[in-house]
């Protein structure tokens, strides 16, 4: 696995930059991985909405929401999701969010 | 043995409830267990037919058959609605208000399109600019559509996973490229496939292998498309990030989740209407005497037929274990085999698991069908399978040779591969 340097931390991530262990995470990291992942920043209160909803998330469930669930639970629209975090809000969150990428569906 | 027949009831009399239905009648005195399958129509369909029936392959009619002709003697069938599961109660209130006790419930309740889901798909242009081939009606209106489409933009869209027979759109491209090639005007027709997905496929191996048939085939592969709106007026597909793909004839994937009856059913389904489900035993995590077979669970699955056929092994063994107090033993390895139509009158052959990724090779040994590779003989299997799936499947006979977990004897791993 190789290892990254986010906000000065060695942190353990696998072949697509997503967290090995969501634990590494600290809230100081979130806009250095949010530039990484071509996320807007500042970061807005929204996006932290978000953030902490993954975060949670994969602690109770072992994995972070879909774009659907998000959109269903989060609080937060798809439509808002997409303006923040364009292109995959799942996915573009569980990096930012230090988590693993939401398991997908087959 | 007990001197009350225990009660099994089962929500739904599809390809799971069907053949879990028949499995259990065939272990169990009608002194020992009561059988009874709930489903709403008593019409049947061999989903996987539902492919080609828009060019004119197959008709409704050949694809359909009454569900509780599938069903062996002994088992009571209940044509009616479902209102909801009282799962502290153990019982299942029917559309007509009738309530059905259980000491054991096997949810096979499937998935449900829900075009409505996404903004514009059922409006202006459903059924004339905007189709979909998931459904008997929608597969039979395109039929009549593609009939008369002689040139312009085809774009087939997933909008979101998960979705049932994930393979099933790219078929349809490959049918589509086929269709209007023998129809003489392929070079006026343009075939796009969008989807959210970062390549043609969930699993790599079979991306790269699916995505350069694409190409082969003069299909274009437009991934990470969000698909936000379906304007039927305007002909376009509209991502959440506005950038738009203009269409003359779109065939959509609508959104799919869980039967309407679990969201009316505190603590039965998640978000999505599917159920929690132990990716092994196939108990659901939401009670003990709950089992979820098929599409209805929200395993890390595909939604296919042929999951739901390699689940029911494990999933009768772990219903008798539960009756019988044992622990559950048994385990499902998310076992999925899909022939992928390419045209022509050839087929690939996938096969995968949770763990392993489809890999090229034979099923289900050395010898044996060709994987990930176009071959007539797939092509072959994929028709024969319909007979295989009323007179074999769904009776609950085992096909030769072939087991519920995924074979690795004729495959090319990283340490074989040539």
């Amino acid at each position: 696995m190789p290892t990254q340097q986010i906000a000065g931390v060695a942190v353990e991530v696998n072949d697509e930059g997503f967290f090995v262990d969501a634990e590494q995470w600290t809230e100081e990291m979130a806009t250095p991985l949010a530039e990484q992942w071509g996320v807007p920043v500042p970061l807005t209160d929204k996006h932290w909405q978000v953030l902490r909803f993954m975060r949670s998330e994969y602690f109770e469930k072992g994995t972070g929401p879909t774009v659907r669930k998000l959109g269903k639970t989060s609080g937060v629209t798809v439509k808002e999701l997409y303006q923040l975090f364009p292109k995959g809000p799942a996915k573009l969150a569980a990096g930012c969010a230090g988590i693993p990428k939401p398991r997908g569906c087959v | 043995m007990t001197a009350v027949a225990k009660k099994l009831v089962i929500l739904g009399g599809g390809t799971g409830g069907t053949l879990a239905a028949n499995r259990l009648r065939k272990a169990y005195d009608a002194a020992d267990l009561q059988i009874d399958v709930i489903d709403q129509d008593n019409d049947h369909v061999y989903q996987p037919g539902l492919l080609f029936v828009p060019f004119g392959l197959a008709t409704a009619d050949e694809i359909t058959r009454p569900r509780q002709r599938q069903l062996h003697r002994g088992i009571n069938y209940h044509q009616s609605g479902i209102r909801s599961v009282d799962i502290e109660a153990d019982r299942v209130v029917l559309g007509d208000g009738m309530v059905i006790a259980y000491d054991v419930l096997l949810v096979a309740t499937g998935s449900v399109l829900q075009p409505n889901e996404t903004e514009g798909m059922n409006g202006p242009g459903w059924l004339d600019t905007v189709f979909t081939f998931y459904d008997v009606q929608g597969a039979t209106a395109l039929a009549a559509k593609l009939d008369d489409f002689e040139s312009g933009r085809l774009v087939i869209n997933i909008v979101d996973m998960p979705i049932k027979c994930p393979v099933a759109p790219l078929e349809f491209a490959f049918l589509a490229d086929w269709y209007f090639t023998e129809k003489g005007v392929r070079d006026d027709v343009t075939i796009t496939y969008v989807t959210p997905l970062d390549g043609a496929f969930t699993k790599p191996t079979a991306a790269a292998a699916l995505s350069s048939l694409l190409n082969e085939k003069n299909i274009e592969l437009v991934t990470e498309f969000n698909t936000g709106e379906v304007d039927g007026d305007a002909q376009k597909l509209i991502g959440y990030d506005e950038t738009e793909i203009e269409f003359d004839l779109a065939v959509v994937i609508p959104l799919h989740g869980g039967s309407p009856y679990v969201e009316d059913s505190p603590g039965l389904g998640d978000e999505l209407g599917f159920i929690p489900t132990d990716n092994a035993t196939l108990q659901s995590l939401v009670k003990p005497n709950i089992f979820v077979l098929g599409d209805a669970a929200d395993v890390p699955a595909s939604k296919a037929g042929s999951v739901t056929h390699f689940e029911g092994d494990v999933l009768v063994e772990n219903i008798e274990s539960f009756l019988a107090d044992r622990p559950l033993e048994a385990a499902f390895d998310g076992h999925a085999n899909c022939f992928i139509e390419t045209g022509f009158s050839k087929a690939l052959l996938i096969d995968f698991n949770y763990e392993t990724e489809p890999l090229g090779g034979h099923y289900p040994g050395p010898v044996g069908l060709p994987l990930l590779k176009e071959s007539r003989l797939n092509h072959l299997g994929k028709l024969m399978f319909q007979s295989f799936y009323w007179h074999g499947l769904l009776p609950g006979r085992d096909i030769p040779g072939i087991g519920a977990g995924m074979p690795t004897a004729g495959k090319h791993t990283a340490a074989t591969a040539d």
